[in-house]
């Protein structure tokens, strides 16, 4: 499997799409990482002299109406929206595949009351769920995150499952099963193991729809709260001041999108590079 | 046999809803806050309080007051807004009407313009005109829709001055809204036409028809369309509650009247009856929109009809 995920990404790396995407996506992380340190400004000390300055030197992409600059606060922004959603769905995954692994292998009552819950929260639009669920445990960057978990969850369910029950018919489960292992060794050892690539490819699908969901939320006033920097929150904010600092609004957005399309090229690129579209079908 | 199948479904919608009312039920109930506290004046008494609670009945227990708001709910009653202070059934009657022309209108200008763009980037075999339908549907689907609307009011409304920034007085103020929630169905509809088209034109009949010697159009629009309406369909109705989960976020960015912008309020004021009224009025066209969905697979594709009568 390691060497599998690794020829696969090496491979996705190779196409000259999947080399910008990759290589946006690793600088991304680098500065998230980073923020702290490599900021050009402090992100939330306010200079109200130069406040809602035009793009420019020593801004780059302007300052907010505190004056803070936006650059850094979009580079720190980086850091609350990709760890908000990548925790949200790394969890939403662990969560929907051992729910759709034991649905899919156990079968009965349980695969048809989990199937139920999970075909009507797919119906639902992802921001009507986060919504309801914020609403009930209030405003904040943890119940954000559990909003992007819950929202998500039914696609990893449903993908897991459908896996599974395309794997147990295989012939060499059915030896393994025939050999006496138990159900644990036959999850753990030989579904799982087979079913976790697709899963993972769609979980980093995923992690693009979380940040847009984290920004809306953020843009609702429902996520991160102010001092704290996420490209959300900034935009919500910035809705003020839409004619007097547009950049404020303009410059967040456009690296949630441009993230957003560089975390699809790069899944596209695996995709094609683990030969696993087949298996993403109809989920 | 068409209707024996749209009545399976129908019956099946009851307890669907039924669960689904029990969960938006017990949601709203969970929501931190007391909704009396909003209408309390500064130095009331426990007792007007009190009253307060009892009329609205909030004092009853939780299978009580769902009880009763079912049954008033199936007489056409959705309660009182505890805040607005007026039936709950004509705000969702005062504002529905701009939730569904802001829909049906998003809906079919992303289908048609998405069907056309679909079939253009299968027929075209031109490679820039395939990669540029594949470059927006990527952009489609990636860019947040409030994000897209921010520009389009900077864009058309501050710069250019052609739509008003907001409200819903004049016809003009819809097309940016409009605009803004077709733009990510568009992407959706042109990707879902194309691999219909470019999948079905694969098939054998397909050479057949040209072996004798159809023209290109005859076999496009008599023969490869009607096919991948199919798919087609179901995505549309499956839109449904996409569009749904647009308006609520464009209503509130454009500052337009509708069910979205009037759930966002009442969840911060607290607004049960509102809340719970506006999340069933959702709930039932998400629910609705899936139904046409499969009753029209069913009655365009006979194995669809098959496998489950």
């Amino acid at each position: 499997m390691n060497a599998l995920a690794q020829s696969g990404v090496g491979r996705a790396f190779a196409t000259p799409l999947g080399l910008f995407s990759g290589g946006y996506i690793l600088v991304l992380l680098a500065v998230a990482l980073t923020a702290p340190w490599i900021t050009p400004f402090d992100v939330t000390i306010q200079d109200l002299a130069n406040s809602n300055a035009a793009p420019g030197w020593p801004h780059l992409m302007g300052t907010d109406e505190f004056g803070r600059d936006v650059l850094s606060r979009v580079m720190y922004g980086a850091r609350t929206s990709l760890s908000v959603s990548a925790t949200a769905i790394g969890f939403s995954m662990i969560v929907g595949m051992a729910l759709g692994a034991a649905a899919g292998y156990f079968g009965g009552l349980f695969e048809r009351a989990v199937m139920t819950v999970v075909d009507l929260t797919w119906s639902f639009p992802d921001i009507l769920i986060a919504l309801m669920l914020v609403a009930i445990i209030g405003p904040g960057l943890s119940s954000t995150m559990f909003a992007i978990a819950v929202a998500y969850l039914a696609q990893f369910t449903r993908l897991t499952r459908a896996q599974i029950v395309q794997l147990k018919r295989e012939t060499f489960i059915e030896a393994t099963i025939n050999l006496g292992a138990t159900p644990a060794h036959i999850l753990s050892r030989h579904l799982l193991p087979n079913a976790v690539a697709p899963v993972i490819v769609v979980g980093m699908l995923a992690i693009g729809d979380g940040i847009i969901l984290e920004a809306t939320l953020g843009f609702f006033g429902l996520g991160a709260q102010p001092p704290t920097p996420s490209w959300g929150a900034m935009m919500s904010s910035g809705t003020a001041q839409l004619f007097l600092a547009p950049w404020v609004i303009i410059f967040p957005g456009l690296v949630v999108a441009v993230t957003v399309i560089a975390i699809n090229l790069f899944g596209d690129a695996l995709i094609r590079a683990l030969d696993i579209r087949e298996r993403l079908r109809g989920t | 046999m068409i209707i024996k199948y749209t009545l399976q479904r129908l019956l099946m919608l009851i307890p669907v809803s039924l669960s689904i009312s029990v969960v938006i039920f017990l949601v709203v109930h969970l929501l931190p806050g007391d909704p009396i506290d909003n209408l309390m004046r500064v130095g009331s008494s426990p007792e007007d309080r009190l009253a307060m609670t009892v009329k609205y009945g909030l004092d009853r227990t939780l299978v009580e007051q769902y009880l009763l708001w079912i049954r008033s709910i199936l007489s056409g009653d959705f309660g009182e807004a505890i805040v607005l202070r007026r039936p709950v059934s004509d705000l969702i009657r005062q504002n529905l009407p701009y939730s569904l022309t802001l829909g049906a209108l998003a809906f079919a200008f992303s289908s048609i313009v998405g069907m056309i763009a679909g079939t253009i980037s299968a027929v075209a075999k031109n490679p820039v005109v395939e990669q540029v339908v594949k470059a927006f549907i990527l952009l489609g689907s990636t860019v947040p829709s409030f994000w897209l609307a921010l520009l389009m009011i900077l864009l058309f409304s501050v710069t250019l001055g052609w739509f008003p920034v907001s409200g819903a007085k004049t016809w003009t103020a819809l097309v940016l809204p409009v605009l803004t929630i077709g733009f990510g169905g568009i992407a959706l509809v042109a990707r879902v036409t194309r691999v219909a088209l470019v999948e079905i034109a694969r098939q054998d009949f397909v050479t057949l028809l040209h072996a004798k010697g159809l023209s290109r159009s005859t076999i496009l629009f008599r023969h490869l369309l009607p096919h991948a309406f199919l798919p087609v369909v179901t995505i549309l109705a499956l839109r449904i509650g996409w569009i749904l989960g647009g308006a609520v976020t464009v209503e509130f960015v454009f500052g337009r009247p509708g069910l979205g912008s009037l759930l966002i309020r009442a969840l911060g004021q607290r607004d049960y009856p509102v809340v719970q009224g506006c999340l069933l009025m959702l709930a039932l066209a998400v629910m609705l929109g899936t139904l046409i969905g499969d009753v029209a697979q069913a009655a365009l594709d006979p194995r669809v009809r098959e496998a489950t009568t």
